[in-house]
């Protein structure tokens, strides 16, 4: 289940690349794990350690200014590539609430919205001031509001059901099962002929 | 009257099981494909919750991202990789899941066993826990990838809360020249609109020159939906999907057959309907393509220079375009044709069923692997393997110096050991170049398998019409 998220103030890291795909994110050698957890320490993993594990001194993850940090501001179309939950696991195992884009992957989007990591989508002229320079950003998902360093509130945009999953920390699997009576009304009108056990 | 409608709005109209207010509807899914990656957290979760799978007639499993190529009478030597296969054989067990194991004579590509096996049919919502699932999208069938939570939740309730995505029509007219290829389409419409182009999108891909495509070249096509950003795409049925489907282990038969043919009749796009978005390409002006940077957007006709990154006006934009040429070890100005290469990898969701293998073999036939050259041959499932073996396809990469290798993801994902090393260049039939996709440090030309047997052939990115001859 998701944590609640409502709203937060954080400093912003900085990684002005567009179309971050989810191989940086967390490569797929990391895949093989069948837990969820550790994934903190391998985020970004080949932009931020040496060859020997050492980290990269100017890798932005690294530097002093990142710790404790919990938003990142990342060029367009964050999150492309690959459906791997892990992506949202290994950010939010770092500290990250909120990553803010002026778009965002679909897959990457959904996985987020799942695991309490907020996708703020900010028109272009706002996304090129938070790039700018680091600043201290407060998000409120209540409001839906994104407010500047220098005061400016912008609204971001996020469907209705999602925003109340995660203020109120709703599981969605748990909001499905309670719809048992229409599927199992669907399925019985299905024309579909299908049974996958012929195979096995 | 009704209001003509497209395919994409006829799959969603007949799944919706639900449109709950203030929430986004329920969508029953027809087909869930399963494996050992992105599924061990999720029957986790279901165990931890005391829930069930719902309809494991209507799953498939198979074992395919980090499972190895070696020969199959070896162990898998990694112990993490080996212990991920044994936990979703567990897990497949347990839950009463039909899959295909390690050892089994079906095991596959994900994304090769749905079709292989007649699973994949016209009208269906299919998922995996893959972005690559568009590929049932040339059945006719609306399929995307999905998050491990995702997953879970079709295990448990064989439904989805959905959002409608926008309706893309990729239009494709007239003949494509010799060696231009499905895959040079998808990759000629990536570079254009970019990797984040389809985003918010279903792709219907249409025209004169899709219907003239056969169903593993339309798998081709679909299956980089996502690296335009689409999470589906699709082609509407038609008699080639109707003859492809025929006889397949798990299609219809006898009166089903029927009643499913006279089904899957009606789901083309009504004459009149409206698409969100529309694209036009141009098949005959298409040449071989091939990517020079870290993402699949970026590439060229093999003939063309690579982009200058001082012509980018926008900073961003500028700098990312730079950053890809130098991990790429390139510069701008000069087309890639004549670079050296490494390793060439034939393969992958995208190209590793029979007529990409015949494709390569046919380049490669007689002719000799440049030294010092890896070539590696994946097909795509082990009925594929057995098909290509029973055809001599083998004998023909084998002689050339090429490896013929065990079914699997292989060096597409660079997770069970075949890999790039640090620095190496390949051309791979496969469908990411990101930066250390094949391997850390790997770098990836994305191209079709005719390019890629040619550039096999010469050591370096070759123009395979000057192979043909």
């Amino acid at each position: 289940m998701a944590e609640k998220i409502t709203a937060f103030e954080s400093r912003t890291v900085l990684l002005p690349v567009d179309n971050v795909d989810t191989d940086q994110i967390i490569p797929a050698r990391f895949l093989k794990t069948i837990s969820k957890e550790g994934l903190g320490d391998q985020l970004f993993y080949d932009w931020r350690y040496e060859a020997d594990g050492t980290p990269k001194p100017d890798f932005v993850l690294n530097t002093e200014a990142a710790k404790g940090c919990a938003v990142l501001v990342a060029g367009d179309n964050f999150g492309c590539g690959s459906s791997r939950e892990h992506a949202p696991w290994a950010l939010t195992q770092f500290g990250f609430k909120a990553v803010i884009s002026t778009s965002f992957a679909d897959i990457f989007r959904n996985n987020s919205l799942k695991n309490g990591l907020l996708p703020v989508v900010v028109p272009k002229e706002v996304h090129e001031k938070l790039l700018a320079t680091p600043s201290t950003v407060k998000v409120d998902l209540e409001k839906q509001t994104l407010t500047l360093e220098d005061g400016t509130a912008v609204e971001f945009p996020i469907d209705a059901f999602s925003r109340m999953c995660l203020l109120e920390g709703i599981d969605e699997l748990g909001f499905i099962l309670k719809h048992e009576d229409r599927i199992a009304a669907y399925e019985a009108q299905r024309e579909i002929t299908l049974d996958t056990r012929a195979l096995a | 009257m009704t209001q003509p409608r497209t395919i994409i709005q006829k799959l969603w109209d007949a799944h919706v099981v639900a449109e709950p207010e203030g929430a986004p509807a329920l969508l029953f899914i027809d087909l869930h494909l399963v494996h050992e990656v992105t599924s061990p957290q999720a029957f986790a979760g279901l165990r931890a919750r005391g829930l069930k799978v719902r309809r494991p007639d209507l799953t498939l499993g198979t074992c395919d991202h980090s499972t190895p190529t070696t020969p199959r009478s070896l162990p898998i030597i990694d112990p993490i990789a080996r212990a991920q296969v044994e936990q979703f054989e567990r897990n497949c067990a347990e839950f009463g899941i039909p899959h295909f194991g390690f050892q089994s004579e079906r095991q596959g590509i994900v994304h090769v066993i749905g079709p292989e096996n007649g699973v994949t049919q016209p009208g269906m919502t299919v998922v995996c826990g893959d972005s690559h699932t568009a590929t049932h999208g040339a059945f006719g069938a609306l399929a995307f990838g999905i998050g491990t939570s995702e997953v879970e939740m079709v295990l448990a309730t064989q439904c989805l809360p959905q959002r409608k995505s926008k309706s893309f029509a990729v239009r494709v007219e007239g003949a494509l020249k010799p060696g231009v290829t499905a895959k040079d389409i998808i990759l000629a419409l990536i570079a254009r609109i970019g990797v984040g182009g389809g985003t918010g999108c279903v792709f219907e891909y249409t025209g004169s020159t899709i219907r003239g495509l056969t169903m593993e070249e339309r798998m081709t096509v679909c299956n980089m939906s996502i690296e335009g950003g689409a999470r589906a795409g699709l082609v509407a049925p038609d008699d080639v999907t109707y003859e492809f489907l025929s006889g397949k282990p798990l299609a219809p038969n006898g009166a089903d057959w029927d009643r499913a043919l006279a089904r899957w009749r009606q789901l083309p796009t009504d004459e009149g309907a409206a698409y969100d978005r529309e694209i036009s390409i141009d098949a005959t002006a298409l040449e071989p393509m091939i990517t020079f940077g870290t993402n699949p957007g970026q590439g060229v006709g093999i003939s063309q220079p690579i982009p200058d990154p001082s012509s980018v006006t926008d900073s961003v934009e500028r700098d990312t375009l730079r950053k890809a040429l130098q991990y790429m070890g390139l510069e701008p100005g000069k087309p890639l044709l004549g670079h050296p290469v490494n390793v060439v990898f034939i393969g992958s969701c995208t190209n590793s069923r029979m007529s990409d293998l015949r494709a390569a073999a046919e380049v490669l036939k007689g002719r000799k692997v440049s030294e010092g050259v890896r070539v590696m041959v994946v097909p795509g499932s082990q009925p594929i393997k057995k098909q290509a073996e029973a055809e001599g396809l083998h004998e023909i990469f084998q002689a050339a110096g090429a490896e013929w290798r065990e079914a699997g993801c292989s060096m597409c994902i660079a997770m069970n050991g075949d890999q790039l090393k640090p620095g190496e260049y390949s051309v791979s039939t496969s469908n990411r170049n990101f930066e250390g996709r094949q391997g850390k440090g790997g770098r990836t030309f994305l191209a079709s398998p005719l390019t890629a047997a040619a550039s096999a052939i010469t050591g370096r990115v070759t123009d395979v019409r000057t192979v043909l001859g």
